[in-house]
């Protein structure tokens, strides 16, 4: 499980990253399996954290994304809509989600050791 | 399905060798059974292309003998059991008394007087109850031999090319429908030429103990294991109903196209066979969100009916769904399904998705 220590993860594996970018976990994209649609949220949206805000599908099931703080959306990856794959190959990098003016972090962050031990 | 009452999970003779085999394992129809290995789409598109196996001992067998098997079987089932002769394998129905199917089944034809039976696996109690039931004064008698088989599927273009050099019977001669005895890896099976993935292929039943062993053999000549998941997609390609989602013990069974499932004859339930369908069964094609089980179907704005199966398609590389929709409202070529409350453009298409060339 590929788990960076520059982010930090919700329990229902979301990654948060410093300046605001959200994504799913290496370990959620492999337990979803082959992602075939990305649905992200409006630009300018406001948000709570752990609000439902994106629907990531693979083959066989569809899961909700929840937002990991509250803020703003300032920003979402339109690169998903031809190539959901992105989020199986890069999780970290071209799979990211969308990005939040964070006002608020969720306050059930994990750092990545405790992310890993909890999902070991 | 999920196993909400807590009761322990069935494990077929295989479930060791799916642990060691890296899969993921979910909880099916009361079974703890592998949804993928590798990979869905990996698993889907060996099977389209080269060839793959499945573990389906979860299903049932019983065993229908004596003098009014046939008799019997043709009082609870649709279609016509007095055609089929030794040797060969047969898609059928047991309706239900009061409407709707207690299950889509298989039987082979093992002599004059001796069937065997294959159910699915989550409706093994409630169709030996049922059969139990029915059997009345006929002059037949059922046992369960679920406990005893292990079932292999093994479908994909290339199934008879890679089992061939591991048996001495000629599988070229062997039509679909049709299944022999015959020694694999030394074991002695049946090869029957069926399955549910529109590919060609054979099931291997063979005795639970030795299940592992013949596994095993087809993992070393090999054959892509593949999962629930890719199992579930190759259907829905395919057009192949599943119990559950487009037949139950509601759901009228000629909705579907399968008619010539149900022949002229007495049967139990025929009244409301000869009944018309109020619903079809269709086919839906997206351009990118997927639909799933639930989701409402609508045409012209009005909601005419529900999503039974859908996914996004490995092989034609878009959604697809099959969906039961008002009869009136069947031969539309327009439709929209609700998705997260927002309606999305289908348009209707012939089943199958997805044939064989």
């Amino acid at each position: 499980m590929n788990t960076p220590t520059d982010l930090k993860y919700a329990a229902s594996h979301e990654w948060l990253s410093p300046d605001g970018t959200v994504g799913i976990s290496d370990f959620a994209q492999d337990q979803l399996g082959d992602v075939v649609y990305v649905e992200l949220p409006e630009v300018g949206r406001e948000v709570k954290a752990g609000e439902t805000i994106a629907v990531v599908e693979s083959v066989k099931t569809a899961s909700d994304i929840y937002a990991p703080a509250s803020g703003t959306i300032t920003a979402v990856n339109d690169a998903l809509g031809n190539a959901p794959e992105l989020v199986n190959s890069g999780p970290y990098e071209d799979g990211w989600l969308f990005k939040l003016d964070v006002s608020e972090e969720g306050d059930d962050l994990m750092d990545a050791a405790a992310y890993e031990a909890a999902n070991g | 399905m999920d196993n909400a009452d807590q009761t322990p999970l069935k494990r077929t003779p295989l479930h060791a060798a799916h642990l060691r085999a890296g899969a993921r394992m979910v909880p099916f129809g009361g079974w703890d059974m592998p949804v993928q290995y590798a990979g869905l789409r990996a698993e889907h598109t060996a099977v389209r292309g080269g060839a793959g196996m499945f573990d389906v001992s979860h299903m049932g067998e019983f065993r229908v003998t004596g003098p009014d098997a046939e008799k019997f079987l043709q009082f609870v089932t649709t279609n016509d059991v007095s055609k089929l002769k030794p040797g060969r394998a047969q898609y059928n129905w047991l309706p239900g008394e009061s409407g709707g199917l207690i299950d889509d089944i298989y039987i082979y034809r093992v002599a004059a007087e001796e069937f065997l039976m294959v159910v699915n696996a989550s409706n093994i109690q409630k169709d030996w109850a049922h059969l139990q039931a029915q059997l009345g004064q006929h002059d037949a008698r059922l046992s369960d031999e679920s406990e005893q088989w292990g079932l292999i599927a093994v479908q994909g273009p290339l199934s008879e090319e890679k089992l061939q050099p591991h048996t001495a019977a000629d599988l070229s001669a062997a039509k679909k429908n049709s299944y022999f005895a015959a020694r694999l890896f030394g074991m002695d099976v049946w090869l029957a030429r069926t399955g549910y993935t529109g590919e060609d292929g054979f099931e291997v039943f063979v005795a639970a103990g030795e299940a592992e062993r013949m596994w095993d053999k087809l993992l070393g000549i090999g054959l892509v294991p593949a999962g629930l998941g890719a199992r579930d997609t190759l259907r829905l390609e395919a057009g192949f109903p599943l119990y559950g989602h487009e037949f139950s013990d509601s759901i009228h069974p000629l909705s579907s196209s399968y008619t010539w499932v149900v022949k002229e004859k007495t049967h139990l339930g025929r009244a409301h066979i000869s009944a018309a369908p109020e619903v079809r069964l269709i086919g839906l094609a997206l351009d990118k969100v997927p639909v799933r089980e639930g989701y409402p179907v609508f045409a012209g704005g009005q909601l005419v009916g529900t999503v039974t199966s859908g996914s996004s398609s490995p092989t034609l590389g878009h959604p697809i769904a099959m969906a039961l929709v008002n009869a009136g409202s069947a031969d539309a070529d327009e439709f929209e399904v609700e998705v997260r409350g927002k309606r999305h453009p289908a348009r209707r298409m012939g089943l199958p998705f997805y044939k064989r060339g």
